[in-house]
């Protein structure tokens, strides 16, 4: 089974969202809970969508990823792209705060 | 232009209200994402890969100045200072948060625009020619029809959950830039022997995963029955149309399978017992509508103006311009000034807030205020003097807004592909800088002429290149952006589907593919032969040799 963590949109304007440790969500993939089985997986994806979280977010489903020493990194270009922002506007998504905090 | 009246305007205030006490509901949880979802829907409110997207609709593309300007100040005030245009002449905003969308709907209702059918299996935004009400080759314009239709399919309660989404397509010349036999119905005005004006009417074309050109299956539809005519059409869809298989359930389906003859016969036969009812419009009603689209006033000028013929050469990037950017107008002394989207590297169909106030200016001082939005995503000024040119291409100059590149290989349609769009495997965009800044020099786009080059992310063909001379359709194979190539499709009055050439290419090497093939079309051409009149003579094989043969 493929290393997976959880991810959605948060509900209130739609941006791209990972289940981090001890249940709160993040926008870092890099800081996503890492499940390495299907049983850890089930459980995960049960904790995003349980009812309490249905006015957090939208859509919770796994993904994979690779897991580079316990940091997540995404594994398709579908999810490198939702994890940077578009990469035709390099200006936009979560690529732009590391560009401006990098500039 | 056409304005709303009080029913249309009570309708849209209410619409926006009802969906920001929706909104309301969801945000509290009083409602979960299963039963949010198709009203957001509803209201053209999609969730894509980053975010909201919001997607407008601008009915037969369009727009006055004051709703540019709107258009504008959502851009800025609620997205992140850019919108989209797309190729169904619809504006879409990528980074809308939920709560603001409320507010973004009565500032549209505010200029008479909303987001509604703009999703869903109903009957979507009509469009029309984008240089309708302008093009010296028109015989009537369409958008008076297609505004017919607009009434006539907004909430229409038969037709709100048809089997798939339907699309209607006007053009009222017989060139058609409004890529009519791609529609779920095509509508063409043309004139009958004794000289009337009516619709030939097409049926069941379609791109997506089944591309289809569309079958004729009435010759010539007097103007009067045309809303019963196509009630009669959905009927046959809504009832003999499949529900189980949603990549079965367009209409073009069901003419495929039942044969294009056949299917005529069943909507004339439900036409037989609708033609006589209440279903058309009264001529008072059609005269009202007509009414709005009188033309503006034109001055009476010469045909041809001096003053721009001399701009013309004593300006070589002027000339350049108006050589691919302008068109001829009905009116003499006039001109259709195209706007391309389309900047060396830019984002095909991507408007910023400045850029579209730019345009709406341009338009208020010198296009009688209008603007239309074409289905090639570029933005257009239908009236402008030919004395004028030589100002609203400076305006233009100034708003980074007058690359020379319209039905040039560098004025691509391509969808928003995997850089926003959830659906896609594959990125357009990136495909499409590339090669406007491979043929970026200006000279030799204009040396290779017209050729029209098409990009998809995935085979739903948002971005239309089945019916490109070029097409390209990104595919996902294992992880890896491969390009599929097509040639010789076309849009226009001569439509058809390109055939694929081979195997597909890597994002590394489909560039140069692209270069490859302009570079064969140019050493095989006679003359002035175009890219697909070259290609009926000479095959597919001389480009194939020159791609995949070994070296």
């Amino acid at each position: 089974m493929a290393t997976q963590i959880v991810t959605a949109n948060r509900l209130g304007d739609g941006l791209v969202i990972y289940l981090a440790q001890g249940g709160a969500w993040t926008d870092r993939v890099e800081d996503a809970e890492i499940a390495r089985d299907e049983g850890d997986a089930t459980a995960l994806l049960a904790r995003a969508e349980a009812p309490d979280q249905a006015t957090r977010v939208v859509g919770p489903y796994l993904m994979a990823v690779i897991d580079e020493a316990g940091v997540p990194r995404p594994a398709s270009n579908r999810e490198i792209i939702r994890a940077l922002g578009p990469s035709v506007r390099t200006d936009l998504g979560r690529q732009a705060l590391t560009r401006a905090s990098e500039g | 232009m056409y304005r709303y009246d009080e029913f249309d305007r009570t309708f849209v205030e209410e619409r926006v209200e009802q969906f920001r006490e929706q909104v309301a509901r969801r945000l509290s949880g009083e409602i979960g994402e299963d039963e949010f979802r198709p009203l957001r829907l509803m209201n053209g409110l999609y969730l894509q890969l980053h975010a909201y997207m919001l997607r407008v609709a601008v009915p037969y593309g369009t727009l006055s100045s004051q709703q540019m300007r709107k258009l504008a100040h959502i851009a800025r005030r609620y997205d992140q200072g850019y919108g989209h245009f797309t190729t169904r002449q619809n504006i879409q905003y990528n980074w809308v948060k939920l709560k603001e969308a409320p507010d973004i709907l009565a500032d549209l209702a505010e200029v008479e625009m909303h987001a509604i059918q703009t999703s869903g299996n109903c009957i979507r935004n009509v469009t029309a020619d984008h240089f309708a009400g302008a093009a010296a080759d028109e015989i009537e314009d369409p958008r008076i029809a297609a505004e017919v239709v607009r009434q006539w399919s907004s909430l229409h309660p038969e037709f709100s959950f048809l089997p798939r989404k339907f699309k209607v397509a006007v053009t009222g010349a017989p060139n058609d830039r409004a890529a009519v036999k791609v529609h779920d119905i095509g509508l063409q005005i043309v004139r009958d022997a004794r000289g009337r004006t009516g619709f030939k009417v097409i049926v069941g074309g379609g791109l997506g995963r089944t591309p289809i050109i569309g079958a004729t299956i009435r010759e010539f539809l007097p103007k009067r029955h045309l809303l019963s005519y196509l009630e009669a059409i959905l009927r046959v869809y809504n009832e003999l149309g499949r529900r189980d298989n949603i990549y079965k359930a367009r209409i073009k389906i069901l003419v495929k399978d039942l044969g294009a003859e056949a299917f005529a016969r069943k909507v004339e036969e439900e036409w037989s017992s609708l033609k006589d009812q209440a279903v058309d419009l009264p001529d008072g009603e059609l005269r009202r509508i007509e009414s709005y689209f009188a033309p503006p006033a034109f001055e009476n000028l010469p045909a041809v103006t001096s003053g721009f013929e001399a701009k013309r050469f004593e300006d070589r990037d002027f000339a350049r311009w108006a050589q691919r950017n302008v068109d001829a107008h009905r009116a003499p002394g006039y001109a259709i000034v195209t706007v391309s989207l389309k900047p060396e590297g830019g984002v095909p169909g991507d408007a910023t807030a400045e850029q579209m106030e730019a345009v709406a200016d341009l338009a208020a001082h010198y296009s009688f205020d209008e603007i239309r939005v074409s289905h090639e995503q570029n933005l257009v000024l239908p009236h402008v003097r030919q004395s004028d040119l030589y100002a609203v291409w400076q305006g233009l100059v100034a708003a980074d807004l007058a690359t020379a590149n319209v039905g040039l290989i560098s004025d691509i349609i391509a969808c928003p592909g995997l850089d926003y769009c959830n659906l896609a495997n594959t990125r357009s965009i990136p495909i499409a800088q590339r090669i406007g800044r491979r043929f970026a020099e200006i000279e030799r786009q204009h040396d290779i002429g017209g050729l029209k080059l098409k990009i998809s992310g995935c085979i739903n063909a948002c971005g239309h290149h089945h019916i490109g001379h070029i097409g390209l359709l990104g595919v996902d194979k294992k992880g890896e952006e491969f390009y599929q190539i097509t040639l010789g499709g076309s849009a226009d009055e001569n439509a058809a589907l390109g055939r694929i050439l081979g195997p597909a290419f890597s994002a590394e090497t489909v560039v140069d593919a692209v270069e490859t093939i302009v570079d064969t079309y140019v050493d095989q051409r006679r003359a002035a032969e175009g890219f697909n009149d070259t290609l009926a003579r000479i095959g597919l094989d001389p480009f194939k040799e020159k791609l995949y043969a070994p070296h």
